[in-house]
């Protein structure tokens, strides 16, 4: 176990390299620097300015510049954001983007797992039907447009909530964000989930348990319910993939100030250093959770691990 | 694993994270009757007023740093950091007395010296500021004693006072850049000598400002806390508005105007602003080099009332000038074609069409490049309808990203008609024809005109005003006859104000101080 985790670890540096150096030059080959603006700035000004963040030298030079100061742990000055450092943007972004990720999630597998087993269960039924059709409009409507409905329904109609980020209450302004981003992936989870719950259901060893006179509430919970989350499970990784790239779009409706929004911002201002500093924690990020989704797979399913 | 564990169990796990999670901060945020939330569409690039070149960044900066100078709620000019001033009679030498009890953040005394310290860092390459030839008229920047300032000029420079009002020429404590280094504006080291001082900034969320204890005029600050709102999306912010969270927006996006208007009628205020939308012309390449006829052409099959009307819709006026109407001490001169109907302009164009060697078998075909945005998209299709309509010609248009786009222009190599606009600085004509001019960063066009510079020139050695604008309006008719760029529109500002923001005032600047408000008491 402990050697395939290593291996799994070590393959990961070369991807994380290739990331960084791809990421480096997409970025530096968009058309536009960061200091250009309508209100252009005098030759002059902008020579300095250039100088002062090195955006003069050539191209393998920052990036050996920038490489040099990653190694050290420094992701440099933001651009866009003259008074802050990318790590300070990272460190106050990620906390939020992350809350509202992991809310997300739980609300998604809580409601996905128990939709879907339900659906299972009465196959064919009415309820059956109606969920499944909410599941499949739930990932057919993009978050963008179900955002702005919400937002004019329960804060601005009803006033339940609020409509915003800055200076709302406590924990009322998760609410629609969390369900905002959650939402594709309750729809998601579900019909995964339904799918192999019949699949595991029609089993010869579930047929066993039930003649061993179990009721079904037990077969499901003891019998059922691990094998069928094994999609669910791998479907994980992507799953957080795609809240992570939802959460974009849900803190630039929302006015969430997580990374989603710097990564936007940054990328639209080409503020260099924040843009990169965002792929390379997320990159990082990502492979470390499917890392962790393969060990965590292992330890479900020994076959994995055997192979 | 998830199976060993019961299913209430696990209900109550999610649960209790949840609320965990959620519960993240302490609750702060109630909505105060001392609090002002004013929305503005993006972060402050930096509040170093020397770093910083947005508009954002100066609505920001008018609320925590005072200049010599300033603005009443309504724009009119009046006595900021500076008790009063005296102009020698050549207009070369200012002379401004500070206030004794002007003071810090943290009780220091505002000194002419801070003001030299700022103006000087402003200049200085190193500090590469944008704002830096903003005042490249001053020659000479003395403190006499604490309390006496004086500003020797190069030339005459009328509008000098007005430049003293933008942040950029405001004070800087050389005490705290010691200090606190390049972090020194951030909150609880940036020092203040405005109305509020800054506690808070959550980038991407919000700017906390705080009432400013030791300021020299706090027994008239009404509002104890202002909330500068980041919000990027105009519909978010009207959602914020309409939901109570905002008190003033700093927009209201173009679809919904009529619906606010018709709904919100009576907290709309809507009002000219020195803001210039217009076309500008690659002048570097073919074919609008050298061919004044072509651009001209271009320009007057533009029906400008019609644009205003049907496509802005929100009270824009239609642009026969560079300057716009509304600026002090200048009478904005304007196309000789101003007075004519739309029919008669089409044709004198489609002559000047003909004279530029264009016709039906042998269309114009341009590109041109506006960056993605609704508003700027059905503009275009317009004018691109209107081109065809009354001259044939066959114009193509490309949308770019804003970057993109400033990139194109600036390169001057690919672009042929392009999307700009300019906002005033300063409430004088040289605000608008200044950027025209051969050496200036922002002459995006490439105009060179001797001419023009040369009356630019002896407008600014002018002492007396009614003589420097008499040169002025000479320049502009100049340009204006060699059509560098098409003028469009001028904006209009437009905020929702809540019926419980007192002190509101519109001015041609758009410039509202939080410390010129009120809030009504809650019902």
């Amino acid at each position: 176990m402990l050697r395939y985790t290593l291996l799994r670890l070590l393959g990961a540096i070369p991807t994380l390299l290739l990331v960084i150096v791809l990421a480096f030059l997409m970025v530096h080959a968009a058309p536009g620097g960061p200091f250009d603006d309508e209100r252009a700035l005098p030759v002059d000004v902008a020579a300095n300015i250039e100088a002062a963040y090195h955006l003069d030298e050539p191209l393998p030079q920052q990036l050996g510049r920038y490489m040099s100061g990653l190694l050290r742990g420094d992701l440099g000055p933001s651009f866009r954001y003259r008074d802050y450092t990318v790590a300070e943007l990272i460190a106050s972004g990620f906390p939020l983007s992350l809350r509202i990720g992991l809310l997300a999630i739980m609300l998604a597998l809580l409601v996905g797992v128990s939709v879907g087993t339900v659906a299972a269960l009465r196959q064919g039924s009415m309820l059956d039907r109606v969920v499944m059709a909410f599941a499949m409009t739930g990932i057919s409507i993009p978050v963008f447009v179900v955002a702005p409905v919400l937002v004019l329904l329960l804060a601005v109609k009803l006033q339940w909530l609020p409509a915003g980020w800055s200076g709302s209450p406590g924990a009322a302004k998760y609410v629609l964000p969390v369900i905002t981003l959650a939402l594709p992936q309750i729809a998601y989870i579900a019909r995964l989930c339904r799918a192999s719950m019949i699949d595991v259901l029609g089993q010869d060893f579930i047929r066993t348990a039930r003649a061993q006179g179990l009721g079904i509430k037990t077969i499901i919970r003891v019998h059922a319910l691990k094998p069928a989350m094994l999609p669910v499970l791998s479907y994980m990784g992507p799953a957080i993939a795609a809240i992570l790239t939802g959460s974009v779009v849900v803190e630039e409706v929302f006015g969430i100030p997580g990374l989603g929004q710097f990564f936007v911002r940054g990328a639209l201002n080409r503020d260099y250093t924040l843009v990169l500093g965002i792929v390379i924690f997320y990159a990082t990020l990502i492979i470390a959770l499917n890392l962790i989704v393969d060990i965590l797979y292992g330890v479900i399913d020994p076959r994995v691990r055997q192979r | 694993m998830l199976c060993k564990m019961k299913i209430r169990q696990y209900l109550l796990l999610v649960f209790t994270l949840f609320a965990v999670l959620a519960c993240g901060g302490p609750d702060d945020a109630q909505l105060s009757s001392s609090v002002l939330n004013r929305g503005i569409n993006s972060d402050p690039e930096s509040l170093d007023a020397h770093k910083a070149r947005s508009l954002q960044a100066a609505d920001v900066l008018r609320d925590l740093g005072e200049g010599l100078v300033s603005f009443t709620a309504t724009g009119e000019m009046t006595a900021g950091a500076a008790a009063s001033w005296d102009v020698s009679d050549d207009g070369l030498t200012y002379t401004f007395r500070l206030r004794p009890d002007a003071k810090w953040s943290n009780g220091d005394t505002v000194t002419a010296a801070h003001f030299v310290f700022g103006i000087e860092r402003l200049v200085d390459p190193g500090t590469a500021a944008f704002y830096a030839q903003f005042v490249s008229e001053i020659a000479e920047i003395e403190a006499v004693d604490d309390q006496t300032l004086i500003i020797r000029l190069a030339r005459p420079t009328p509008y000098l006072l007005s430049l003293l009002t933008h942040p950029a020429t405001f004070p800087m404590h050389p005490g705290s850049l010691a200090e606190h280094g390049d972090s020194f504006a951030r909150p609880g080291s940036l020092l203040s000598n405005g109305a509020y001082v800054l506690t808070e900034w959550v980038p991407g969320s919000v700017l906390t400002l705080r009432r400013n204890t030791h300021y020299w005029n706090n027994a008239n600050t009404a509002i104890d806390e202002v909330r500068h709102h980041v919000i990027t999306q105009e519909m978010t912010e009207l959602a914020r508005y309409r939901a109570g969270e905002i008190d003033i927006t700093d927009s209201v996006p173009p679809d919904s105007f009529e619906q606010v208007k018709r709904e919100l009628g009576d907290q709309l205020y809507v009002a000219p602003y020195l803001n210039l939308y217009y076309y500008g012309y690659n002048l570097t390449k073919p074919p609008f080099k050298d061919s004044p006829e072509l651009r001209q052409a271009l320009s007057m099959a533009i029906d400008r009332e019609l644009l205003v009307e049907k496509v802005t819709g929100r009270g824009e006026t239609p642009a026969y000038s560079w300057v716009p109407p509304g600026i002090n001490n200048y009478e904005p001169t304007v196309f000789s074609y101003a007075g004519l109907s739309q029919d008669e302009r089409n044709q004198i164009a489609q002559s000047l069409y003909k004279e530029a060697g264009y016709s039906a078998e042998n269309p114009l075909q341009l590109e041109l490049r506006y960056n993605t945005s609704d508003t700027h998209r059905r503009m275009a299709l317009a004018i691109q309808s209107m081109w065809r309509d009354a001259l044939g010609v066959e114009a193509t248009l490309i949308n770019e990203e804003f970057q993109v786009l400033l990139a194109n222009i600036q390169g001057r190599e690919i672009t042929q008609v392009f999307r700009s606009s300019w906002v005033g600085d300063y409430n004088d004509a040289h605000t608008f024809l200044s950027i025209l001019q051969s050496d200036n960063a922002a002459n995006v066009p490439g105009y060179r005109s001797e001419k023009f510079d040369s009356l630019m020139q002896s407008a600014a050695e002018q002492a007396d005003l009614d003589r420097r604008r008499l040169y002025l309006e000479e320049a502009e008719r100049e340009m204006l006859a060699d059509h560098p760029a098409i003028p469009i529109y001028f904006y209009v500002s437009k905020h929702l104000v809540s019926p419980r923001v007192e002190g509101w005032g519109d001015n041609v600047l758009d410039y509202h101080y939080s410390q010129h408000l009120s809030l009504k008491a809650a019902e």
